[in-house]
């Protein structure tokens, strides 16, 4: 895949943290509309190549693009972040304080000046929006309560409703499933089908259930770099992936 | 806000509020015919002060231990508009807010690149500076301060020497300011400062440039805190170093500290607290800074959230026993 037609390009990434090599020489593409699962076993630099992309971490050498264009090792976390790379984090982390609504109003696709928050008054159409949004996951009837208050798995929904307010290209969601029931578990593998369908998609996940459930193109991270890449039959049947990650 | 979502925990706070501004106005406008007006309105400009202050603190988390910079400095810019250049009042408190406000961009621009403690302690450093500033400058009149500060006439039809006319006038700029803040508060960037307060980093990685979203709330707070400087300093007739201290800038944290910080009402009743009990002791043998740093203990170690943020807590509490 050449550069122009990805949505995400890394090639030969590196990054060291006290001469500790958390990211070696790794290279991954992503086509537009993809979804991939990353797996790998604690300490494989799944969260730390998710820290790449989304400018939070420079990397010590190698190239990312995003759209084929932007030169992510230059822009700072805010414009990544405008240019339309949304991240969902392993841990949820949603504004507790504020109502489910505002935490997808927060997020909500807008200029994000100082001026525009200031005159803004919410428009019709971005009310109706939040109200797809809270709709899409299941969370209408909890708009007025405090995100607090929330479930567990519910905080990891309003999580991914705050990225699709944001309407990002390119969603990073780390660990969606964690900590879930089998049925929040379920519905949440349908609601990132869904979403996969518009946008690209990058899952980083442990539940091999769940990515077996997404039935899409995997990779498999050990050591900072790609150790097998494929369908998830062909990654778990690799003898180095099993020798790592899945054990015998 | 959409009215058609109604949300429980607000309308409870809500409903106070409405009542206490509705109490709070009445007697606003009755005040002066029962108390000596000039009390009241050294209280309306340390309740403004406090909630600029509160502007910050409560609703964006940072700590400025430099706000006396921005109270004195206007309060200095205004009186020497007056005096010396002659200006009529409301241009003269004009200047003062400007000049806060410009005054906010500079110690601001210095400070949101650190955070806590650094943070506090670089508006303290720079609010020190500004200080010894007003203390060498000519036109501030050094240890003497600027005397005699005319008031004016406001608009070239109220004249501005009459208690009364004075009264309503500072009632109507407190009443401004405090509408200002409520309505930064209430809005879409309200809601941001309050997500950066929460959650930092969050906030960046939703898109926002928090830095910028800091600075502007600064700037805000140093004007709003200005524009009760300048009142004080045609309220009083004068402006003096007590007004830029680093003890005034701790007088302000306090005030707001015991009202209760990221309220509305919290730091209005503990500016008027602070200053009724300064007045109170003010003819007694008893050190002033002793009693305040007694009810300060008190209410760090018994009601943390302050006077009206443990009330509000309270009725919390009490909605959700009794479910409805």
């Amino acid at each position: 895949m050449t550069k122009q037609h990805t949505i995400l390009y890394l090639d030969g990434v590196s990054v060291a943290f006290d001469g500790f090599k958390a990211i070696s020489n790794l290279s991954l593409t992503l086509g537009r509309n993809e979804m991939r699962a990353i797996i790998g076993p604690n300490g494989a630099g799944k969260t730390t190549m998710m820290d790449i992309i989304t400018g939070k971490t420079r990397p010590d050498i190698g190239d990312v693009y995003f759209d084929g264009v932007h030169d992510l090792t230059r822009l700072d976390e805010a414009d990544i972040a405008n240019l339309g790379v949304g991240r969902k984090f392993q841990k949820p982390t949603v504004f507790e304080m504020h109502t489910v609504e505002d935490n997808i109003a927060l997020s909500l696709k807008s200029p994000r000046g100082v001026f525009a928050a200031l005159f803004d008054l919410r428009s019709a159409e971005a009310q109706g929006r939040i109200d797809d949004i809270l709709e899409m996951v299941r969370l209408s009837a909890r708009r007025g309560e405090k995100a607090a208050n929330l479930s567990h798995g519910q905080k990891q929904w309003l999580e991914i409703g705050m990225l699709l307010a944001q309407d990002p290209k390119l969603l990073l969601v780390d660990e969606p499933v964690a900590g879930m029931t089998d049925a929040e578990t379920e519905e949440t593998g349908r609601l990132l089908k869904k979403i996969a369908q518009t946008h690209s998609v990058i899952v980083v996940e442990h539940d091999m259930h769940f990515v077996r459930e997404l039935d899409v193109k995997v990779t498999c991270l050990h050591e900072g770099s790609v150790l097998s890449e494929g369908s998830l039959d062909f990654v778990s049947s690799d003898e180095r992936v099993i020798e790592v990650y899945l054990g015998r | 806000m959409a009215e058609a979502t109604v949300q429980p925990s607000k309308t409870t706070a809500n409903r106070i509020e409405i009542v206490l501004i509705g109490l709070g106005v009445a007697a606003l406008l009755a005040l002066p015919f029962f108390v000596y007006p000039i009390f009241v309105m050294k209280m309306m400009c340390f309740a403004l002060f406090a909630c600029a202050f509160n502007l910050l603190l409560g609703y964006t988390g940072l700590l400025s231990f430099g706000h006396a910079a921005f109270f004195g400095g206007a309060a200095y810019f205004t009186a020497h508009a007056v005096k010396v250049w002659g200006f009529p009042p409301e241009i003269g408190i004009l200047t003062g807010v400007a000049g806060a406000a410009l005054l906010g961009l500079v110690i601001g621009f210095f400070a949101i690149r650190r955070q806590g403690i650094y943070f506090a302690m670089i508006t303290l450093a720079l609010s020190q500076m500004f200080f010894f500033f007003c203390v060498q400058a000519s036109f501030t009149g050094g240890e003497d301060g600027i005397q005699g500060v005319p008031r004016g006439t406001f608009l070239g039809v109220f004249d501005l020497q009459n208690e009364h006319t004075m009264y309503y006038f500072v009632a109507a700029n407190f009443l401004l300011g405090l509408f200002i803040v409520w309505r930064i508060v209430n809005s879409p960037f309200g809601l941001i400062l309050r997500s950066i307060r929460e959650n930092e980093s969050r906030a960046i990685s939703l898109g926002y440039s928090v830095q910028n979203y800091k600075l502007a709330a600064f700037v805000m707070s140093a004007a709003l805190a200005g524009l009760a400087g300048a009142i004080k300093a045609l309220v009083f007739q004068f402006a003096t170093l007590t007004d830029v201290a680093w003890q005034m800038s701790g007088e302000v944290i306090l005030m707001t500290l015991l009202g209760g910080i990221g309220t509305m009402a919290g730091p209005i009743f503990g500016a008027g607290f602070v200053v009724a009990l300064q007045n109170m002791l003010a003819t007694s043998d008893f050190p002033v800074t002793i009693a305040t740093g007694l009810i300060f203990m008190v209410c760090v170690l018994i009601f943390r959230r302050g006077i009206v943020g443990e009330i509000y807590a309270w009725l919390e509490r009490r909605r959700g026993e009794k479910p409805e």
